[in-house]
C-alpha cells in the first residue's frame, strides 16, 4: 500500500503533447477513477504511472520512492488490462503465480497466495483451464486475481470491466468495489462508464485533452463542477445550458425570460452561461416556455425533451406528469440548482 | 449445408474429394516416379520404363550409394550447412522481427525497405562478384562459406516472417509480463517466445529446405570431393557418356528423408492458433 503523486508530468508522443503538466496526489488506500472523452490521455497516463511509457517531464513518486526513471518490474504495481493479456501459453494457476514465481517467492508462499486470490474471485474449479477455456467474464476475474496475489503497492486498472456485457459489468462494479474495500490497496481506475466513476471512486479525476478538469468527490463533481466541461461531463442525461445576462441580480435568457440566481454580487449585463441538471429542471405556472418533443417513461421517472430557447432541453420527472408531444409549458428551477459559469472561460461563478 | 438433397451432398463431396485426389497425385508423381526408379534393377529401368511398378525390385542402388560413393559424406556436409544456416537465421531474424515489430527508431522504414530491395536482386548479378569477395577471403570450398551466403541470402525474408509473427502477438502481453517482474528480454524469453514457437519452427522449417536444396552457390564455391554437399554431389552420378539413374535417385530419395523428418518433428510446432484467448473474444 502507497500513496501515489504525480509532479508536473508532461508527455508527448512527437510533435503532440498528450499530457500537459499533470499534478495529482493519491493517498494511501484510496480509490482514484480517471474519467475523460476518448483520446483525451487515460491510458498514456496510467501507463505512464506503470512506466510502459517514458514520460517527458516532471515526477512520479510511488509511496516515499521516486519511480520516474525506473522499470515497470521494479514499481511494485499491478495492471489489469482492458484486454485481459492473460498469458495463453500457462493454465490459470501459472498465470497467477507468474509474478511470484518471478521473484522466487517460496513454493508453498505461492501456493498459499493463489489459493486465496482464487477463493476470493470464484476459480478454484478453473484453475488447470488455459484461458482461451475461459468465458469472457472468467479471463476478467483471472486477470483480477493475477493482479491481487501480488499484493503490490497500487493496483492499475485500464477500462477492466468494458468488454463485459452489462449486467455482468454490474456485478463486477460492485466486486472490485468489495475488494478494495477488504485489501485496502491503493487503486487507480480508468474508464468512460459515468456510473462505474461515480459509484466506486473515492475521488474522480476528470481530464480533457491531456488537462485535469477537476478533482474531487462523486458527489462534489456532481454538485458543483469546476467548469462547463466537467459540468457536462459528469451526469447523465446531461446538464442544461442556457446562454443568459445578468440583469438585476437575474439571470435573463435569450428569450427575456428570467430565472432567480441566488443572491451574489452580479454585475449587471455579465454574459453568462446557466446550467441545470434534468433533475432539477420542473414544470411550473411561470418560467421559460418549452414545447414537449418527446416523453420516455423510464419507470422510475420519466425523462421528458422539450424545445425552449433556441435549445433542446431535458426534463427527469419522478412523478409520472401526463404530458404529449405539442403541449406548451412553462419551465423553472430552485435558484439553489442553478450553475452560474462564465461565458468566455467556462469557469464556475457561484 | 442446409437446403440440399442428399444427391447434391454426395456430389459435392465426390467433385471436392476427386479435386483432392487429382491434386495429391500431380503432387506427388515426381516423388512417386523417383523412388519407383530407385528400387529398379539396372537391366529393367528401360525395358520396363513407363510401368507403374516394376517386376522386381532391389536395394542395389542404395548399398552402392551409401558403399562405393561419397554420398554419406556430402549428406553429412549438407546436413551441417543447412541445420547451422537455418539456426543462424531464425535467431537472428527473431530479433530484427522484434525490433521491426516493436520499436520505433529512426531509419526503421529505410531498413525495411532495404531489406525488401535485397530481394528484388537476380541471383546470377550478384555471383560474380561474390565468388571474388569469397575468393579473396580464403572462403571458396569450404562449408563456413556457404553457410555465411545461405545465411545472408535468407535473412531478409526470414526477418519479415518473423515480423508478422511478432505482430500477431498483442503487445499486452509483454507489457502485462514487464509490470509482473520480467525485464523486456526475460517478457521475450518468457511469454513472446514460447508464443512464436509456430513461426519460429516455419521460419527453421523455410530455411533449412532452402539450404539443403541449395544447388548454384555450392557449385560454384565448392571444387573438392570432402566439402561437397549433396545437390552438388548428384551431379557427379551424370559422366560424359551416361546418366547412373538408379544410384542417382537412391540418393534422391535419401536426401529426401531428413526433410520429411523435419517436418514431421515441427508439425506440432507449425500448429496455429497457439495465441488464441489472450485477449478478449
Ligand atoms: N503510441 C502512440 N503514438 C502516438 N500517439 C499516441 C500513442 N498512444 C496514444 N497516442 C495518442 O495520445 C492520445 C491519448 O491517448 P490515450 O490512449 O491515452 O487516450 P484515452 O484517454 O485512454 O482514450 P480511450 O478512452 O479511447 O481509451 C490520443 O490522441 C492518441 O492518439
Ligand atoms: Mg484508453
Amino acid at each position: 500500500m502507497a500513496s501515489v503523486s504525480l509532479r508536473n508530468v508532461h508527455k508527448k508522443f512527437g510533435p503532440i503533447t498528450v499530457l500537459e503538466s499533470i499534478d495529482l496526489d493519491i493517498a494511501d488506500g484510496e480509490f482514484v477513477v480517471l474519467v475523460g472523452p476518448s483520446g483525451c490521455g487515460k491510458s498514456t497516463l496510467l501507463r505512464s504511472i506503470a512506466g510502459l511509457e517514458a514520460i517527458n517531464g516532471g515526477e512520479i513518486q510511488i509511496g516515499d520512492r521516486p519511480v520516474t526513471h525506473m522499470a515497470p518490474k521494479d514499481r511494485d504495481i499491478a495492471m489489469v488490462f482492458q484486454s485481459y493479456a492473460l498469458y495463453p501459453h500457462m493454465d490459470v494457476r501459472r498465470n497467477m503465480a507468474f509474478s511470484l514465481n518471478l521473484r522466487k517467492s517460496p513454493a508453498a508462499l505461492i501456493g498459499e497466495r493463489v489459493a486465496e486470490a482464487s477463493a476470493k474471485l470464484g476459480l478454484n474449479a478453473l484453475l488447470d483451464r488455459l484461458p482461451k477455456q475461459l468465458s469472457g467474464g472468467q479471463r476478467q476475474r483471472v486477470a483480477m486475481g493475477r493482479a491481487i496475489v501480488r499484493n503490490p503497492k497500487v493496483f492499475l486498472f485500464d477500462e477492466p470491466l468494458s468488454n463485459l456485457d452489462a449486467k455482468l459489468r454490474a456485478t463486477m462494479r460492485t466486486e472490485i468495489k468489495a475488494l478494495h474495500q477488504s485489501l485496502k490497496t491503493t487503486a487507480i481506475y480508468v474508464t468512460h462508464d459515468q456510473v462505474e466513476a461515480m459509484t466506486m471512486a473515492n475521488r474522480i479525476v476528470v481530464m480533457s485533452d491531456g488537462v485535469i478538469q477537476q478533482v474531487g468527490p462523486p458527489l462534489e463533481l456532481y454538485d458543483r463542477p469546476a467548469n462547463m466541461f466537467v459540468a457536462g461531463f459528469i451526469g447523465s442525461p446531461t446538464m442544461n445550458f442556457f446562454d443568459a445576462v445578468i440583469v438585476r441580480g437575474a439571470a435573463r435568457l435569450a428569450d427575456g425570460s428570467l430565472l432567480p440566481l441566488a443572491p451574489a454580487a452580479w454585475k449587471e449585463g455579465r454574459e453568462i452561461v446557466i446550467g441545470i441538471r434534468p433533475e432539477h429542471l420542473h414544470f411550473a405556472d411561470q418560467g421559460f416556455p418549452a414545447t414537449v418533443t418527446v416523453v420516455e417513461p423510464l419507470g422510475m421517472s420519466t425523462q421528458v425533451t422539450l424545445d425552449a430557447v433556441e435549445e433542446r432541453v431535458t426534463l427527469l420527472a419522478l412523478e409520472r406528469p401526463q404530458l404529449s408531444p405539442g403541449d406548451r409549458k412553462y419551465l423553472t428551477a430552485k435558484a439553489a440548482d442553478i450553475h452560474v459559469f462564465d461565458r468566455v472561460s467556462g469557469l464556475r461563478l457561484n | 449445408m442446409p437446403g440440399q438433397s442428399l444427391l447434391q451432398r454426395i456430389l459435392g463431396q465426390t467433385g471436392l474429394y476427386a479435386a483432392i485426389a487429382c491434386y495429391v497425385i500431380f503432387a506427388l508423381l515426381p516423388i512417386y516416379w523417383t523412388i519407383k526408379i530407385s528400387v529398379t534393377p539396372q537391366d529393367l529401368l528401360y525395358s520396363e520404363g513407363i510401368k507403374l511398378w516394376p517386376s522386381r525390385m532391389t536395394l542395389a542402388n542404395y548399398t552402392s550409394v551409401l558403399k562405393a560413393t561419397d554420398f554419406p559424406r556430402y549428406f553429412l556436409n549438407s546436413f551441417l550447412v543447412s541445420v547451422t544456416t537455418a539456426v543462424i537465421v531464425t535467431v537472428v531474424a527473431s530479433f530484427a522481427g522484434y525490433a521491426l515489430s516493436r520499436f520505433r527508431f529512426r531509419g526503421k522504414a529505410l531498413v525495411s525497405l532495404v531489406l525488401l530491395l535485397t530481394q528484388t536482386f537476380p541471383l546470377v548479378m550478384v555471383i560474380p562478384p561474390i565468388y571474388r569477395i569469397m575468393g579473396q577471403l580464403g572462403l571458396t570450398d569450404n562449408l563456413y562459406g556457404l553457410i555465411i551466403i545461405y545465411t545472408a541470402f535468407n535473412i531478409a525474408f526470414a526477418t519479415f516472417l518473423m515480423q508478422s509473427f511478432l505482430d500477431g502477438v498483442p503487445k499486452d502481453l509483454e507489457e502485462a509480463a514487464m509490470i509482473d517482474g520480467c525485464t523486456r528480454f526475460e517478457a521475450l524469453r518468457r511469454v513472446i517466445m514460447p508464443l512464436t514457437l509456430p513461426g519460429m519452427g516455419a521460419t527453421v522449417a523455410f530455411v533449412f529446405t532452402a539450404a539443403w536444396s541449395e544447388l548454384l552457390f555450392a557449385l560454384m564455391l565448392i571444387n573438392s570431393e570432402s566439402q561437397k554437399t549433396f545437390s552438388v554431389g548428384l551431379l557427379t552420378f551424370v559422366s560424359k557418356f551416361a546418366v547412373d539413374w538408379g544410384q542417382m535417385m537412391a540418393a534422391s530419395v535419401m536426401a529426401l528423408i531428413p526433410v520429411c523428418l523435419f517436418f514431421m518433428f515441427l508439425q506440432r510446432y507449425l500448429v496455429t492458433g497457439l495465441t488464441a484467448g489472450a485477449v478478449k473474444g
